[in-house]
């Protein structure tokens, strides 16, 4: 029991930690704060002006898939934030103090949701500003955002876990690239899903991101009229899908990351 | 009386080399152990064991009554440790890192608080107390690891090279803390590379190469093992070397010592050898920069248990460095 409210108080002193460099690191932040600007408004007005759905608005239709996007590139921030950590000395400090030893990964998990929150307000109001709406009540969009950043946090333990395993913070951006960029396009972020070549479809209907996607369009209220209803389980209950993979990814990374930790070894 | 730090055949490989080969140590209650030796020595990683962060292949070693690797969780509880790159959190202020360090030792938030005050008040850190630690110099950075390591007020401390690197002004300040700290009863164990500091900080002393220890006892203990004086010549010309060391070899009661242009040789006898010594360069037509008696230092003991320099700045494995080399006396 006093280990539970050890590893508890200990991962929120990392996480207060962590929010401080926030404040005195701002170049991250601003990062945070211009690249949701940018991705909205370049797929709003790039992709935006040559695509066209039936009876719906794209720009609508997309910005569920860019908050999707945004929310799993973030998710880098918190591999790379470990990596970081794992270079110092202050690790030392940490590994040789009676302080839980899941508070490191823990408080970084928790630190970095102000991130997504920062992000997603970014992205809720540049969308509004290109003309995306919400359209099934405030409760079932705020469902949808809660949604969203639950999925971001599980994804944050994945990259966790990575940024525990390489060498260096350089490495993460370039491993962790490999994979979002194929997760986050082969999917219905951008474009329908219906259209690509089978094995792609397959991939795209059972991807979680097109899970998440399909969830924030419905609660958002921004599938196209006249859309047919997906044909395949987990666009038919987009939300509990997404929930699934919600609660395995923690299940699964979170043990990991924690015993990555535990092991890991600053020192030749 | 009672040992706080113990350690029995501690032995530590990465692949094939041995970083420590069957390690034994003990520091008593309120004493000053130095573990002597050069880069690669082993030093660290006897520390890192002792505090930890690593697991001996094998070997045993408790640290104030608790095992490190039965209950490493309750060493951790009666440690302080300051590693040799100062473990700060730069972006931190250094209130927000010892207040951090504080809560993490699980002191609460009022005791935590009020700790990191008072440390950074004795550590006379309390004007920059607010500013980020990366606005700090280098003395200040260490003092304030320092001051991370005492935030519990452990039974035991590890300092691992606690002046690595410092400037002479910065590092003679930080002996004085680390004598302070001493007087109040805290069992330190200290590695160093600097035989000074050993000299000057502490009680007992053990030398370590390549894993294993190779001398043991006080300062003043190691200086006697290795007895006499040193007669110390610099010649004013290379050419002149042969004679010298011919002279010198005369008089020596072990290796000569030559780095240089300087000649080291152990004599006993002392001024009446150096006397002597002078009498015959002199004769021989030696012309000499510099000469001097005197006692040994801890250098020369390393250099005579191991027939190398300890005080070497580069991680190279220790070896044949070639600028430096010792001669049999003839």
């Amino acid at each position: 029991m006093e280990k539970i409210s050890y590893a508890f108080a200990d991962g929120f002193v990392i996480a207060k930690r962590n929010v401080i460099k926030i404040k005195r690191v701002p170049e991250v932040l601003v990062s945070v704060l211009i690249s949701p600007i940018i991705f909205v408004l370049l797929f709003a007005y790039v992709f935006g002006s040559s695509i066209n759905i039936p009876g719906g608005s794209y720009r609508e239709f997309l910005i569920s898939g860019i908050f999707a996007m945004t929310l799993i590139f973030g998710a880098v921030l918190t591999g790379a934030g470990l990596a970081d950590d794992m270079q110092k000395g202050i690790i030392d400090r940490f590994r040789s103090l009676p302080m839980s030893r899941s508070a490191v990964v823990f408080g970084r998990t928790a630190s970095d949701v102000i991130y997504n929150v920062i992000s997603l307000i970014i992205m809720t109001l540049t969308g509004l500003i290109v003309g995306w709406r919400i359209h099934n009540g405030i409760g079932k969009a705020l469902l949808g955002f809660g949604l969203l950043l639950l999925f971001a946090y599980a994804f944050s333990w994945i990259m966790a876990y990575v940024g525990l395993m390489v060498p260096s913070v350089e490495v993460i951006n370039n491993v962790s690239f490999m994979v979002i960029f194929p997760l986050t396009f082969i999917a219905n972020t951008f474009v329908p899903s219906d259209n690509l070549p089978t094995p792609l479809r397959i991939f795209a209907e059972w991807n979680p991101v097109s899970a998440i996607t399909q969830a924030a369009r419905e609660l958002f209220g921004n599938i196209p009229p006249g859309t047919p209803d997906p044909t395949v389980w987990p666009l038919q209950n987009a939300v509990s899908y997404t929930l699934i993979w919600v609660v395995i990814i923690i299940a699964i990374f979170a043990p990991l990351a924690v015993r990555k930790y535990k092991q890991a070894n600053t020192k030749s | 009386m009672n040992d706080i730090i113990e350690a029995r055949g501690l032995v530590k490989k990465y692949g094939d080399v041995v970083a420590l080969d069957g390690l034994d140590l003990s520091v008593p209650e309120g004493t000053v152990l130095g573990l002597l030796g050069p880069n690669g020595a082993g030093k660290t990683t006897a520390v890192n064991i002792l505090t930890t962060l690593l697991v001996p292949d094998s070997g045993s070693a408790r640290v104030a009554g608790a095992d490190v690797i039965e209950s490493p969780g309750e060493v951790r509880k009666r440690i302080g440790l300051s590693g040799q790159y100062a473990a700060v959190d730069e972006h931190l202020t250094g209130f927000e890192n010892l207040d951090m360090i504080g809560r993490l030792y699980h002191l609460g938030r009022k005791r935590s608080k009020s700790r990191a005050r008072e440390l950074l008040e004795r550590f006379d850190l309390a004007g920059a107390a607010d500013r980020p630690a990366k606005t700090y110099s280098g003395g200040m950075r260490r003092r304030l690891d320092l001051a991370g390591a005492l935030v519990a007020e452990v039974p035991s401390l590890f300092l691992d090279g606690p002046t690595t690197g410092l400037d002479p002004r910065s590092r003679t300040e930080l002996w004085g803390t680390i004598r302070d700290l001493v007087s109040r009863g805290t069992t330190l164990l200290l590695t160093t590379q600097y035989m000074e500091e050993a000299d000057q900080l502490a009680d007992d002393i053990v030398v370590i190469d390549h894993g294993r220890e190779i001398a043991h006892g006080t300062a003043d203990g190691l200086k006697a093992m290795v007895g006499g004086e040193r007669i110390e010549v610099s010649l004013q010309s290379e050419a002149s070397m042969d004679d010298a060391q011919r002279v010198l070899a005369r008089f020596a009661v072990g290796e000569l010592h030559i780095e240089g242009r300087t000649v080291t040789a152990p004599v006993s006898g002392g001024a009446q050898t150096l006397t002597e010594v002078l009498r015959f360069l002199d004769s021989e037509g030696v012309k000499l920069a510099d000469v001097g008696l005197r006692r040994p230092t801890l250098d020369d003991v390393f250099l005579s248990l191991t027939g190398r320099v300890a005080e070497s700045e580069n991680d190279d494995p220790p070896g044949n460095d070639p600028s430096k080399t010792t001669q049999e006396a003839l």
